[in-house]
């Protein structure tokens, strides 16, 4: 009782006098239990994966920087970065065309989500890839008049142009509505001020809009990046190829499924990782101003640096430093 | 462009005749009739719900007139008369109007992701073509104005309600209005920030402003303001010199109002 009276800073003193608190931390005793079982259960998995000679680990360094994978690997980037170019293009059109007071325009976009969100993109895939058997050529003209250029459909829509077209387009039917959600989260008064500073509409869109509706709109991007990382293997059904059908190729002549569906495991965890860490970064850009710069990253680095269970568990004896 | 036909005083900077705004059937403004000369500081009082933030919104035309004449400086907002017909204007004609016109909201509005004094350059750099060079020193100058000189590159989330609201101020006076309106600008705040606001619209008005105040700020209404209007069910009740409508009102509901708020 006496020493709790003597550590009250008396009435009316500095508010920096008082001495700083000195507690006995919470102990976490559960903490340690569970790094104890997490650890056995690790070292199992360690020792089932890397001591059985099935998985056939020298086959996965072999093929792992193998001319095949890295051909695959790069048709993987190529057909990601292009689709989603298209995917993100054409959502952010298709997202302002909904939004706008034209109900051409609306229920146009209406229609086109509709349709590409409700087919399977192995269909569209196919689809794409045989248009030459619907129309041998495409030209621009008047319709039921003369055409003033004609292309021949299977020299114009080759193997790789069908898998663009097949990915990309579907992908901006779903970017679509991830730039709409983005866009209508903006509080309305911020087109309100712009508006009675004199902004036109598309000013106000680009300059006010769109920046602060990408904070909502770069997460679920982010998915859908990690997502047709994968779903880009779908273009094996129209016979060309990526990492997935690069390794399959291989297997299906040494008959070493496992350690070749590891090497492409491999790769897309590195893939997908390096996404995630650009993801951040722009998380962070965008995210200025929102009075919480950063705050997510700095406490996964400070997890990750190993100091998240640490601060609690590190005070076990009671010392604080 | 419109002849408003006022040979003994200035053109009035805002002219409405029986201006009426309807929300589907919700009535919210019928028939107001009010002028606002030139430097003249006109403070709109009233219940909530009783249309003035409408009726301040129908002069930028973010909400549209539904019946009624509404002039700016002599030019009719959001149409053109021709030929006896109405015409709508564009979006561009009416975003070019919409720049002599500063308007303050009650909840600030800044933009979030810039900076105080990127919310202030936004719109002389991409309405009026200004450079960057040009747009920070004026956004310099105009928080040094509202007090706030040491704030240029401070995000609005720093800022205290008060300050948020003297940028918005500086923001709109970025684009050199002629006319500025304040729709209860001191609503939002903690009462020990309101007097910095305040302060900073009497030193507007004594510069010469042509302001309209939506406001529930007695003092302010009585001391800077030159008219006094006490809306109350969509409709002007009664106007007048501050000073006469405060201390003496002639109406039953203008009485009921000012012991309230008084």
């Amino acid at each position: 009782m006496t020493a709790e009276t003597d550590s009250m800073p008396p009435v009316g003193s500095a508010p920096g006098g008082a001495a700083p608190i000195k507690a006995v931390p919470v102990r976490h005793p559960g903490r340690w239990v569970a790094v104890v079982v997490l650890a056995v259960l690790a070292a199992m998995l360690v020792n089932a994966i890397f001591t059985n000679p099935r998985f056939n680990w020298p086959v996965v360094g072999q093929y792992g920087f193998s001319e095949v994978v890295l051909s695959g690997l790069r048709n993987t980037l190529l057909l990601t970065a292009l689709a989603m170019a298209i995917g993100a293009v054409g959502g952010l059109i298709l997202a302002v065309m909904r939004l706008s007071p034209n109900p051409v325009l609306t229920s146009v976009a209406g229609g086109y989500i509709w349709f590409f969100r409700g087919t399977p993109v192995i269909t569209q895939l196919v689809f794409w890839n045989f248009l030459a058997s619907l129309f041998p050529t495409l030209g621009l003209g008047i319709p039921f008049g003369p055409e003033f250029v004609t292309f021949d459909t299977n020299k114009l829509i080759v193997q790789f142009t069908a898998c663009l077209l097949g990915l990309g387009l579907n992908e901006a039917a779903y970017m679509a509505e991830i730039v709409r959600g983005g866009i209508n989260s903006v509080e309305h008064g911020q087109t309100e001020a712009a508006s009675a500073l004199g902004m036109s509409r598309t000013q106000a869109l680009r300059r006010i809009v769109l920046p602060q509706a990408m904070r909502v709109i770069i997460p679920p991007t982010g998915n859908e990046t990690i997502s047709m990382l994968k779903t880009t293997s779908l273009v094996v059904v129209i016979g060309y190829f990526e990492l997935q059908t690069a390794v399959q190729s291989i297997y299906s002549r040494n008959f070493q499924p496992v350690p070749l569906l590891i090497v492409a495991a491999l790769w897309y965890l590195v893939l997908t990782s390096v996404l995630s860490i650009g993801q951040m970064y722009l998380e962070r850009y965008y995210g200025r101003g929102t009075g919480r710069p950063g705050e997510d990253t700095a406490r996964r680095s400070r997890f990750l640096l190993g100091r998240g269970l640490g601060r609690g568990a590190g005070r076990e004896g009671g010392n604080i430093t | 462009m419109v002849n408003t036909e006022q040979p003994d005083t200035e053109r009035p900077m805002v002219k409405a005749e029986q201006v009426c705004k309807n929300f589907g059937h919700n009535q919210v403004l019928r028939g107001i009739d009010l002028r606002v000369q030139p430097r003249e500081v006109m403070c709109i009082i009233g219940p909530s719900g009783s249309g003035k933030s409408t009726f301040l919104r129908c002069i930028n035309h973010l909400d549209k007139v539904s019946a009624g004449r509404l002039y700016v400086d002599g030019e009719l907002v959001g149409y053109r008369e021709h030929g006896g017909k109405l015409h709508e204007l564009r979006e561009s004609e009416v975003a070019r109007r919409r720049r002599d016109i500063g308007m303050v909201f009650q909840r600030f509005n800044l933009f979030p992701h810039r900076t105080a004094a990127e919310n202030i350059m936004e719109a002389p750099m991409t309405v009026r073509g200004d450079s960057r060079a040009d747009a920070r020193a004026q956004a310099a100058a105009l928080l040094e104005r509202v007090g706030l000189g040491d704030k240029l590159d401070s995000y609005p989330s720093a800022l205290s309600g008060g300050q948020q609201q003297r940028v918005a101020i500086a923001r709109a006076l970025a684009m050199r209005p002629k006319l500025m309106l304040f729709d209860e600008p001191t609503s939002a705040l903690d009462p020990e920030l309101v007097g910095d606001v305040l302060a900073v619209m009497r030193g507007l008005a004594e510069d010469g402003m042509t302001m309209i105040v939506v406001t529930h700020e007695m003092g302010f209404a009585r001391e800077v303001g030159d008219s006094l209007v006490f809306m109350d069910g969509g409709v002007v009740v009664e106007a007048g010199k501050p000073r006469d409508v405060i201390s003496n009102p002639v109406h039953q509901r203008t009485q009921t109002f000012l012991s309230k708020v008084l």
